[in-house]
């Protein structure tokens, strides 16, 4: 609950403080870069210091056996988003990597399932948003965490961490530690890549922010994403805001619940207007409270999929918060 | 999410060779030959950057469009450009990119790479060949070749990455610098990016 009101908090101070930068994507440019700076900073004192120590001195196969046991961990939540996106079939196959890699891969210290042919998938909460046609918002550097955006940003703070067992850990300094070695394990892994971005980049900062952008709308379509219009590359259109302004304007509160579960069974007695969202005129005029806070949004299609009524409440607490954001404080 | 680089630039070295072949025959002979040399070099894999240029320019160099490339990250700027100018970028964004990739073909580590077989018409001059790569314990990294054919075979003029174009995601950057300081602005910024990294390379052997 704390941290729901934590992430929006922030996000809202985010957007209130925009500033006019050139890209379309990115109007908080100016925080975003600050924000770089000091999450590199923390990076190059601590981080990464202790996560090439880390990579120093265990030998490869423990690191990959514990790369491995926090991934396993995260095909559950995987899963549960492949079926919240339609995707009963990928769902069920990331189910079965965790009950096969569980079992048989000890406690997730073996990827069996991989070369069983049970393929590692992508997902969270805010692709499963982005499926539905929430657009992404503004480009958003969060703090530690890195690159985000409003959508994405909001669905890690408000969502996904429900979705992490290690949250569910009750002995708090257990879960503490188990959280920091993940942490470390997974910088470790970066570290290669991490220099390498460095290298290529003319402008650190922009390389990773157009890099993610492309990243995620690739994820959201699971790789084979529709050719973007060059308009919504180098120029504001009127349908490049429409998710914020849906988001701002249309959307019908949800009740909310602190459990996943818990919110599709009492959205299961409200009245849902499923095709709403999908059947309104695409380029509705801007408010001027949208154009203020200068939050954007990428084109996607929306789609579908066939379990949409129940999506649709689930994704209530988000889309909230989105319209929260997207007005000034 | 940067994990993608990570094994992405270890595999920009997937040209092609023989001009004969279709194009996803010839990224896989390529990505095959370079793989193995990779794995029997040990000084390639523990970073040697002249046995690793020496491996990229005599494999790979020859199968990329540079001037495409740079066309394409260049975007709508291109075309204002002089012939010179032209020259002049492409030549610099061809030393940037080529020295990163070759500094990433030391990172590979037995990733296994699958060519999928090419989905295009039989007159096609513009194709996609796309790749996995796949390591246990992460999602497989899809990459990309975007190839054209010309009258000395297929080149690669675009490489995407996890749905990273390695080359597209340098435009953004270049208008700005085009905006700011024009063309030679974008050059200068180019070349003093690659004498940096000439230094550092000089300082650090790695």
């Amino acid at each position: 609950m704390v941290r729901r009101f934590l992430g929006l908090l922030l996000l809202t101070a985010l957007v209130g403080c925009a500033t006019t930068g050139g890209n379309p994507h990115d109007p908080l440019e100016g925080y975003n870069r600050a924000m770089f700076s000091f999450n590199e900073g923390v990076d190059n004192a601590i981080i990464k210091p202790v996560a090439s120590g880390y990579k120093a001195v265990m030998p490869e196969i423990a690191r990959t056996g514990v790369t491995n046991f926090f991934s396993n961990l995260r095909d559950v939540w995987i899963g549960v988003n492949n079926i919240l996106q339609g995707k009963v079939g990928a769902g069920a196959s990331d189910f079965g990597r965790f009950a096969i890699n569980s079992t048989i891969g000890i406690l997730g210290l073996f990827d069996i399932a991989s070369n069983a042919g049970f393929e590692k998938h992508n997902e969270d909460f805010g692709q499963t948003l982005g499926r539905w046609g929430v657009g992404s918002g503004a480009y958003v550097m969060l703090p530690i965490l890195g690159p985000s955006s409003v959508r994405d940003g909001l669905s890690l703070l408000a969502v996904d961490w429900h979705g992490d067992p290690l949250w569910y850990v009750s002995n708090i300094p257990t879960r503490s530690e188990l959280i920091v070695v993940r942490a470390v394990d997974s910088r470790a892994n970066l570290l290669d890549a991490s220099r390498l971005a460095e290298e290529a980049a003319l402008d650190h900062y922009a390389y990773v922010r157009d890099a993610y952008l492309q990243r995620r709308r690739s994820l959201i379509y699971d790789g084979n994403p529709p050719p973007e219009p060059e308009s919504a590359k180098t120029s504001e259109s009127g349908d490049s805001k429409d998710a914020a302004a849906r988001a701002g304007t249309e959307l019908p509160p949800a009740h909310i619940t602190t459990q996943w579960g818990e919110r599709i069974i009492t959205a299961a007695d409200e009245e849902l207007t499923p095709a709403k969202e999908f059947s309104e005129a695409p380029a509705q005029p801007v408010a001027a409270s949208q154009e203020a806070a200068g939050v954007t949004g990428s084109v996607y299609e929306p789609k579908i999929p066939f379990n949409y009524e129940a999506l649709l409440a689930v994704s209530g607490e988000v889309r909230t918060g989105l319209a929260q954001t997207s007005q000034r404080p | 999410m940067k994990l993608f680089f990570a094994l992405c630039f270890s595999f920009f070295a997937a040209a092609v060779s023989a001009q004969d072949l279709a194009p996803d025959a010839q990224v896989k002979k390529i990505t095959d030959e370079v793989i193995g040399i990779i794995k029997q070099d040990q000084d390639i894999r523990a970073g040697n950057q002249k046995k690793i240029n020496e491996l990229v320019d005599a494999k790979v160099l020859p199968h990329f469009n540079f001037s495409h490339m740079t066309a394409l990250a260049v975007g709508r700027n291109w075309p204002k450009a002089s012939a010179e100018q032209q020259k002049a970028l492409t030549s610099e964004f061809r030393t940037l990119l080529v020295r990163t990739y070759s500094s990433a073909l030391s990172t590979y580590k037995n990733q296994v790479i699958e060519v999928k077989p090419l989905r295009a018409a039989a007159g096609d001059a513009d194709v996609t060949v796309r790749t996995q790569v796949k390591q246990p314990g992460t999602e497989p990294v899809s990459i990309d070749y975007s190839m054209e054919k010309t009258p000395s075979g297929w080149k690669v003029y675009d490489v995407v990455v996890g749905g990273v174009s390695l080359v597209t995601n340098y435009r953004e950057t270049f208008n700005a610098e085009i905006r700011d300081g024009g063309v030679d602005g974008l050059i200068k910024s180019l070349a003093s990016k690659n004498g940096s990294l000439e230094t550092q390379a000089g300082s650090k052997p790695k």
